[in-house]
């Protein structure tokens, strides 16, 4: 194909983004870059972002604010702090502390009962799976609010895939619905639960759905004179 | 009820089928299976500016053993799916289904794993209503049409015997009934100009044809 055929521009004899392949049979490359049509051909953006994730780094000593205040006094309460607390992160004005996974249930405790601590209330427990980091990929996020002291704190517990954690229900009742939601979205086993069953989906589901690499199960639509396949499927063709 | 079978095909039957079918379209009596938004819409649509009171709806009863006609409002997720059928199960003949609104027809914009792509994989469905969520007003378009088809319901066997003999000797109506849009339904020249498009198959694009007029840059000058 020369140049004068085609009117001056030069054309790739294999056009780009033309193939077929589904985000989830693509494995992700962690060099790949931005969004854009090379490579799948994938333009709705459920391929994912695909970016470095640097690794997560524990911030040095004076953290500012009452975060200090927290962990000199869950230090003081817990005897055995440096080898239950993982890191101490502090990012954009929020404590984050990752947990030892057995030890969440007695960090919990300590949390709720300290008299400087007395964070009362379990906001939210979920889950987040971290897809090519490491072993450890799920990841149990704790939110406990001091209405006391009107503080907010982040326990974080890492587990490998088919990982159990011991269940803070004991210590926060509350706990008790979120952790089958984190159950049923992500395959986390909490260990001494009172009724760990799935809750969001049927109760014979197979599969967590919110893990990273679950698909999204659409379907093809048809329209009078169109067929659209469902959006991680579309692709941008040349 | 024994009447329908006794009844010998002819006047008397025809006569008792329109009444009894009169009957039944003047109280719809609704089981509403308000799920997600589209029950705010349904709930809005029995409200006084909208009000299905003028209809004999206004009653919407939660037991489905006393209703007849189920409208399903909402995205039904793959939980809901098993619930949505046993109170289906529960309706006593005869009894229709209004799905209500694009997830409850196709998915919607819930293309994935957790919401059924329709109801009328669980249900037998009588009339689709589209929208996101459907207008008060289309709500009401939807019920108007299902009763027009609740006028056309035969009683009984011998009714479908009729039925039956009638779709033979071609004396079917051209429009199915609760086939026509309703801003061709209100005029009557519009009627005939529908009706005339359908027995030549070309609705679709009357109705195109009509929207171009509207259109200040399609009109022919």
């Amino acid at each position: 194909m020369s140049i004068e055929s085609t009117g001056g521009v030069p054309v790739n004899a294999e056009p780009v983004g033309a193939d077929i392949d589904a985000p989830a049979q693509v494995p992700p490359n962690p060099q790949k870059g931005m969004f854009g049509i090379t490579g799948t051909g994938d333009v709705s953006g459920f391929g994912g972002l695909v970016r470095r994730t640097p690794d997560v780094v524990g911030t040095p000593k004076p953290y500012g604010g009452y975060f200090d205040e927290v962990t000199d006094a869950l230090e003081e309460a817990y005897p055995l702090f440096a080898d239950a607390i993982e890191k101490v992160v502090v990012d954009r004005d929020e404590l984050t502390l990752h947990v030892k996974p057995e030890r969440i249930a007695e960090v919990a405790q300590i949390m709720r009962d300290d008299e400087s601590l007395r964070f009362e209330l379990c906001s939210s427990v979920s889950g987040v799976d971290y897809l090519n980091s490491d072993a450890r990929r799920l990841h149990v996020t704790y939110h406990l609010t001091s209405m006391t002291y009107r503080r907010r704190v982040r326990l974080e517990v890492a587990v490998p895939v088919d990982g159990a954690v011991p269940s803070v229900t004991s210590v926060y009742p509350t706990a008790d619905w979120q952790e089958r939601e984190t159950y049923d979205m992500f395959g986390v086993i909490f260990t001494g639960h009172p009724n760990l069953t799935r809750i969001l989906m049927p109760d014979d589901w197979e599969g967590h759905p919110q893990r990273k690499d679950y698909p999204l199960g659409g379907v093809p639509v048809e329209y009078k004179g169109a067929e659209i396949p469902p959006p991680d499927q579309r692709r941008v063709y040349q | 009820m024994g009447i329908e079978e006794k009844l010998p095909a002819g006047i008397l039957l025809t006569s008792v089928e329109m009444l009894s079918n009169w009957a039944r379209k003047s109280s719809f009596w609704g089981a509403t299976f308000g799920l997600a938004c589209c029950a705010i819409e349904m709930m809005a649509a029995g409200g006084p500016h909208y009000d299905l009171g003028r209809w004999g709806m206004e009653v919407f009863r939660a037991s489905p053993r006393q209703a007849d006609l189920m409208i399903v409002a909402g995205r039904v997720s793959q939980k809901m799916a098993p619930v949505v059928r046993q109170i289906y199960d529960q309706m006593p003949e005869p009894r229709s289904v209004i799905s209500m609104g694009v997830c409850a027809s196709s998915g919607g914009m819930f293309n994935n794993y957790a919401i059924v792509q329709g109801v009328d994989h669980i249900v037998p469905v009588d009339i689709y209503l589209p929208g996101c969520p459907p207008r008060p007003e289309m709500l009401i378009d939807a019920i108007l049409k299902m009763r027009e088809k609740v006028m056309a319901t035969p009683l009984g066997p011998n009714g479908r015997k009729m039925l039956e003999a009638r779709k033979a000797a071609g004396k079917m109506p051209i429009v199915a009934p609760g086939a026509m849009p309703s801003s061709y339904r209100v005029d009557k020249t519009r009627r005939a100009e529908w009706t005339q498009a359908v027995k030549e198959g070309r609705e679709e694009q009357l109705r195109i044809e009509n929207w171009m007029k509207l259109q200040p840059h399609l009109r022919e000058k």
